[in-house]
């Protein structure tokens, strides 16, 4: 047991010393990105990059676990850098108040080495997807909505990209947001901390993320499902 | 010949809140049919006005996408497991 738990320790630190040298863009901070973001500051990663447009709002307490009342009205990005780096001073948090759009997304994400999709719409997943295909950086995808969460790992050119699994999105109002319909606080939670784990398994080198496969947890049935993707060879994206 | 479909949370208010309901039929097609003749209303979430299955709906069969096996004329039979997957956007906000 002991020497167990010593091998655990020097795997541990020699992941820490890679993860010291990432950069991890983590695109929108509200349920998802606090959860992704305080797990992989709490891992050792160097450098992360929060991006987000929105201020805190009193009803997105319940979720956002880096968001303080005293935090209303302040911008989402900044509220939590401050918590991070009082917590993780290792970590470098560069808060960028802005949306990633079809237009500024490569020059925002060029540098980073993953993604951590953790935007609410269907406009800003695919528009990441894309981006991700295109800067052939690895994106860990997942969606949120009441107590259905799903989460997928895609690696440009190697493993199949959201497009290869949803074609396109619905028409607006087909399928609500998590403003609209509501979500979980301890699923978003789940999910979020998930993309962590799947972005510190990809960036150290790990060989069985969450690519070619789609988990879903369904938080009503308490039930973990796995379905098979595959590489669309008619993908727009990445075939 | 039943076959039971997993109907994920969002379609759920459909089939009363269960979770898998049973469903008959040779193919996804049929099934899908059956599925509306019990709970009216599925197939139009799953199906688009031209009866294809919608580009943000994905339909399994023991795991695997019919898109890449014979879309709605798969072939199934009892003791197999369909699975319906939405495309879901929340996370933010």
């Amino acid at each position: 047991m002991a020497e167990e738990a010593r091998e655990f320790t020097s795997r541990a630190d020699a992941h820490r010393e890679r993860l010291r040298n990432e950069t991890v863009a983590v695109v929108g901070v509200g349920a998802l990105g606090c959860a992704a973001a305080e797990a992989l500051a709490a891992a050792g990663v160097g450098r992360l990059v929060l991006f987000d447009p929105d201020v805190v709002e009193l009803s997105n307490l319940h979720r956002q676990l880096l968001h303080r009342t005293a935090d209303l009205a302040r911008a989402k990005v900044e509220s939590a850098a401050t918590k991070l780096v009082a917590r993780h001073p290792a970590t470098v948090v560069e808060a960028r108040r802005e949306r990633v759009t079809t237009i500024n997304a490569d020059a925002l994400l060029r540098n980073v080495h993953c993604i951590v999709d953790a935007t609410d719409g269907f406009e800003a997943k695919f528009l990441l997807n894309d981006a991700a295909v295109r800067l052939r950086i690895a994106l860990v995808h997942a969606g949120v909505l009441r107590f259905l969460g799903q989460v997928m790992t895609i690696i440009p050119g190697e493993s199949a990209c959201y497009r290869c699994l949803f074609g396109a999105p619905p028409a607006a109002g087909d399928v609500p947001s998590c403003q609209e319909a509501g979500v979980l606080g301890s699923l978003a939670g789940t999910i979020g901390l998930l993309q962590a784990a799947e972005a510190i398994r990809y960036l150290t080198g790990s060989d069985s993320l969450l690519t070619n496969r789609l988990l879903t947890y369904d938080a009503l049935a308490g039930r973990w499902r796995h379905v098979r993707l595959h590489r669309n060879p008619a993908c727009p994206a990445c075939a | 010949m039943p076959i039971q479909v997993r109907i994920p949370t969002p379609l759920r208010k459909l089939t009363g809140g269960a979770e898998s309901v049973s469903a008959s039929g040779a193919t996804i097609a049929a099934l899908v049919q059956d599925l509306e003749s019990h709970h009216p209303g599925l197939k139009e979430r799953i199906c688009d006005d031209n009866g294809k299955v919608r580009r943000f709906v994905n339909v399994y069969v023991n795991g695997d996408d019919i898109r890449f096996l014979d879309n709605l004329q798969t072939a199934v039979k009892e003791g197999d497991e369909v699975s319906i997957v939405p495309a879901i956007a929340g996370g933010a906000r």
